[in-house]
């Protein structure tokens, strides 16, 4: 388990949920390492700014990180965290290694605007 | 816009940044942390920290959280990942706006910024980050598991990432634009003897080569002149830090790397700002050392502003 203050996705079941139940879902996938650290935090510092949109992560090494680590815009990452931006349940944008606050809200800004 | 008054602003939320929050803190003065990045700075980059005397070992994370709980329960704000988009130091009342939108004053500063990844600067570089281009062996090794690699640097942690991710790799090549590295010999003895550890040193790189991926690095042998390419699966880079100095090196002295010029006690060539951590000119830059500078820099603080 993550030790974040995000909510964590623990199952894939899960995972379905709350991408088809909610209309803007961002989860990072990673692990504890400095790579990832920095956009956890970064997502719960925006968590208040885009009460729209709903935060998460995941385990990389879960099994059910599959539905990401094996997703076809995950095809050419290699670089943790692998963070995913889903719209009524699709996922419209991926990126990979770690991103700034400014990468992050101009992507939230883009694919989620109020 | 809302204007909001503290004692002491620190700019920065490293060991150093936080230590000075913790002491102007508990001297009951309205002291507010800001940083740019994550709280921690770069002692979060450490999986294991051992040389921090009370704590056998535990991670850079876990220790910079501590330091923020430790700040945060003697009154301390802290306002992290936000970015600084207007500054005046050298007014009386110095001024610090934060994301456009909030302004925070104080009669005293403490900068303590620390310092950045120093990147190349070469053609593909940010195209190909997470794409072939990584900076943490720890974090994206295992994607590497049997191919070949290219490590950029010949510090220390360019020679011991090196030999850690020779855990997952089939071969390394290491690219050094010197000939001779800037790492411990234990570092260096453990590189230099790793059978899947192979050298080209006096090569400056100049491009990372690929489409959608990284498939190779330009580098210039210093040696001929020789512009040359080397296929590769991936790249990690370790090729230092430099002063986070960009938002205020018009105010402050700085010497010729961008390191702030402070006294003995922190001081710097501006009344009522003090500087501490990496982002100074000193020699060592370590845990403790950036702990050390963080504590003289906010006692010196206290007593600038019981003087006034």
């Amino acid at each position: 388990m993550l030790r974040t203050n995000l909510k964590h996705i623990e199952s894939e079941e899960q995972f379905n949920e709350i991408i088809n139940n909610n209309e803007n879902v961002m989860v990072c996938c990673g692990r504890m390492g400095p790579m990832c650290l920095p956009v956890y935090d970064i997502m719960e510092n925006l968590e208040e700014k885009y009460p729209h949109v709903k935060f998460y992560d995941m385990e990389f090494d879960a099994p059910h990180a599959h539905v990401i680590r094996n997703h076809p815009l995950a095809r050419t990452f290699m670089g943790l965290p692998f963070t995913f931006y889903y719209k009524n349940g699709e996922a419209v944008k991926a990126t990979t290694s770690i991103q700034n606050k400014k990468q992050v809200k101009t992507i939230l800004d883009e694919y989620f605007a109020k | 816009m809302d204007v909001t008054h503290f004692d002491a602003i620190v700019l920065g939320g490293g060991p150093a940044g936080l230590t000075a929050g913790i002491y102007l803190s508990r001297a009951n003065l309205k002291t507010l942390i800001i940083n740019e990045g994550s709280i921690g700075g770069q002692m979060v980059l450490t999986h294991a920290v051992a040389n921090y005397p009370g704590v056998l070992e535990d991670s850079g994370r876990n220790i910079s959280q501590i330091m923020k709980e430790q700040a945060k329960s003697f009154g301390c704000k802290i306002e992290s990942n936000v970015e600084i988009t207007k500054l005046d130091l050298k007014s009386s009342k110095k001024m610090v706006e934060i994301d456009d939108d909030e302004v925070f004053t104080a009669d005293v500063i403490v900068i303590a910024t620390g310092g950045k990844p120093r990147t190349l600067g070469v053609s593909n570089e940010e195209k190909f980050k997470g794409l072939g281009i990584s900076y943490c062996a720890t974090c994206d090794g295992d994607f590497y598991t049997d191919k070949d690699v290219v490590v950029i640097g010949g510090g220390n942690s360019a020679l011991e990432e090196a030999v850690s991710l020779t855990k997952w790799v089939k071969s390394i090549t290491i690219l050094h634009q010197f000939d001779n590295f800037q790492a411990h010999e234990k570092a260096i003895y453990e590189a230099t003897n790793n059978e899947k550890i192979s050298f080209i040193l006096n090569a400056d790189v100049k491009g990372f080569l690929g489409e959608n991926h990284l498939s190779g690095v330009k580098y210039q042998d210093k040696n001929t002149a020789e512009i040359k390419e080397i296929t590769t699966d991936g790249v990690f880079i370790y090729i230092g830090y430099i002063p986070n100095v960009d938002k205020f090196k018009d105010e402050i002295s700085v010497n010729e790397r961008n390191e702030i010029i402070v006294d003995s006690n922190m001081k710097t060539n501006v009344d009522g700002v003090f500087a501490a951590g990496d982002v100074i000119q000193k020699k060592f830059r370590q845990v403790t050392t950036a702990v050390s500078d963080g504590t003289i820099a906010a006692l010196s603080a206290i007593e600038y502003l019981q003087s006034k």
